[in-house]
C-alpha cells in the first residue's frame, strides 16, 4: 500500500514537470515577444522580426520570430505527447489515454478512408501535420506572432510534402516517374507544370487563409480605435482615451479568423497532403514490378 | 520631380492591388455554387448531411485557391512593391 502511494507521488511529480515543460516554452516566446516588439498604435502591419543574422556563402540566413514560435510549438507539442502518453496503460481507465486513443482511432481512419491499406504507416505524419499546422494558428490566441502568416515556414512544410510525393513517383522505378507525367501522352508539359504548381498552391491557400484574417482583424481593430475617439473621445477625463469599442468586438473575429479558420487550414492541408501523395503512387505498377523483381531474383539465385 | 514618380509609383501599386482583388468575384459565385448544391443534396437525402458538409468544405476550400492568388498578389503590391521599386528608381538616379 506505502509503495503504491509512493509510486503515485512520483508520477504526479513527473506529470506536473512534464505540463511545466509544455508551457516553459511558451511563456518564454511570450518574454520574448514583451521584451523586442516595439509599441505601435494603428494600422501596422509587418513580418515577422529577425532576432539573429548569420552570414552564410549565398545569402545571410535569419532566425526570425516564425522560426523561434514554430520551435516552440514544436516543443511544446512533444511535451504535451508524453503528458498524454504518461502512464499508458492496456486497460484505458485515465481520461488522457481515452482523448489519445479517440485522436489515433481518427486519423487512422481519416487516413484508411482517403490513401487506402498500402498507406497506414501514414497516421503519424498527418496527425503531426495537423497537430503542428493547427497549434501554429492558435499560438496567436496568446498574442504570439503565428508561424502560419509567415509564407517561409508553410513553404517549408509543403517543400516537405513535395518531396513525398517525388518519392512514391519514384517507387515505380525512373522509368515510372517519367512515365507518370505521360499518363495522356501529349499531356507531359502541363503535368510537369502540374508538378511545380501543387507545393506553390499548397502554401499559397494556407499562407492566404491566414494572412487575409490578420488583415482583417488589424483593420477592424484600428477602425474600431478610430470609431471609439470619435464617439468618446469627447468626454472629458481618462475615459474619453480608453478605446472602449475595442473591447470584446474583435474577439468576435477571432473565433472565426483564428480558431474556425485555423483549424479548417490544418484539416485541408492535411487531406490534401493525403490526396496528392496517394494520387502519385500507382498501386498496381508497384505490385506488377515488385513481382518481377522477386522473380528475377528468384531465377538469379537458381 | 522625385516625389511624382514616387507618387505614381505608389499610386499604381495601389491601383494594381485593387484590380488584382477583381479576382475575388470567381471564388465567391464558386463557392456559392457549391454550397447550394450542397443544400439540395442535404434536402433531398438528409441522412447524408456529414458527408456532404466534409466534401463541400474541402472543396470550397479549393475554389478558394484563385482568390487567394490574387489576395497574395494584392499583398505583395501593397507592402512589398513600393519599397523595391523606389529603391530601384533612386538607385537609377
Amino acid at each position: 500500500m506505502k509503495e503504491n502511494k509512493t509510486r503515485t507521488v512520483k508520477f504526479k511529480i513527473v506529470d506536473i514537470l512534464l505540463l511545466i515543460f509544455m508551457i516553459f516554452p511558451v511563456l518564454g516566446a511570450l518574454l520574448l515577444e514583451i521584451l523586442t516588439r516595439a509599441p505601435s498604435k494603428g494600422i501596422t502591419l509587418t513580418g515577422a522580426q529577425i532576432f539573429i543574422q548569420i552570414d552564410m556563402p549565398i545569402q545571410k540566413l535569419y532566425i526570425t520570430e516564425a522560426q523561434v514560435n514554430s520551435w516552440v510549438v514544436v516543443v511544446a507539442i512533444f511535451f504535451l505527447c508524453l503528458y498524454l502518453t504518461h502512464g499508458i496503460s492496456a486497460k484505458a481507465h485515465t481520461k488522457r489515454q481515452l482523448l489519445l486513443e479517440w485522436v489515433i482511432e481518427q486519423t487512422e481512419k481519416l487516413v484508411n478512408g482517403n490513401m487506402g491499406e498500402a498507406f497506414a504507416g501514414f497516421a503519424p505524419f498527418i496527425a503531426s501535420i495537423i497537430a503542428l499546422s493547427a497549434f501554429s494558428s492558435l499560438i496567436s490566441l496568446l498574442g504570439l506572432y503565428p508561424p502560419t502568416s509567415d509564407i517561409n515556414i508553410i513553404a517549408g512544410w509543403a517543400m516537405a510534402v513535395a518531396g513525398i510525393i517525388t518519392y512514391y513517383r519514384f517507387k515505380c522505378g525512373p522509368l515510372g516517374y517519367v512515365k507518370s507525367f505521360c499518363d495522356p501522352i501529349g499531356m507531359a508539359p502541363l503535368n510537369i507544370i502540374n508538378e511545380i504548381a501543387t507545393p506553390v498552391s499548397m502554401t499559397f491557400r494556407h499562407y492566404g487563409n491566414i494572412i487575409s484574417g490578420v488583415v482583417v482583424s488589424v483593420l477592424v481593430g484600428a477602425g474600431l480605435q478610430g470609431l471609439s475617439q470619435l464617439i468618446l473621445g469627447s468626454i472629458p477625463g481618462i475615459l474619453g482615451e480608453i478605446p472602449l469599442l475595442q473591447i470584446g468586438i474583435p474577439a468576435v473575429l477571432s473565433v472565426y479568423f483564428d480558431i474556425f479558420s485555423g483549424c479548417l487550414q490544418a484539416y485541408i492541408f492535411a487531406m490534401l497532403t493525403m490526396m496528392y501523395v496517394s494520387g502519385a503512387f500507382n498501386i498496381d505498377e508497384f505490385e506488377i514490378r515488385k513481382r518481377k523483381k522477386a522473380l528475377k531474383k528468384a531465377n538469379g539465385g537458381n | 520631380m522625385l516625389e511624382l514618380a514616387i507618387g505614381i509609383i505608389l499610386g499604381c501599386c495601389a491601383l494594381g492591388a485593387g484590380i488584382a482583388m477583381i479576382a475575388g468575384i470567381g471564388p465567391g459565385i464558386g463557392e456559392g455554387n457549391a454550397v447550394a448544391k450542397a443544400c439540395e443534396a442535404i434536402g433531398r437525402q438528409p441522412e447524408s448531411k456529414s458527408a456532404v458538409t466534409s466534401t463541400m468544405i474541402m472543396g470550397c476550400a479549393i475554389a478558394e485557391t484563385t482568390g487567394l492568388y490574387a489576395l497574395v498578389v494584392a499583398i505583395l503590391l501593397i507592402f512589398v512593391a513600393p519599397g523595391i521599386m523606389v529603391d530601384v528608381l533612386v538607385s537609377a538616379i
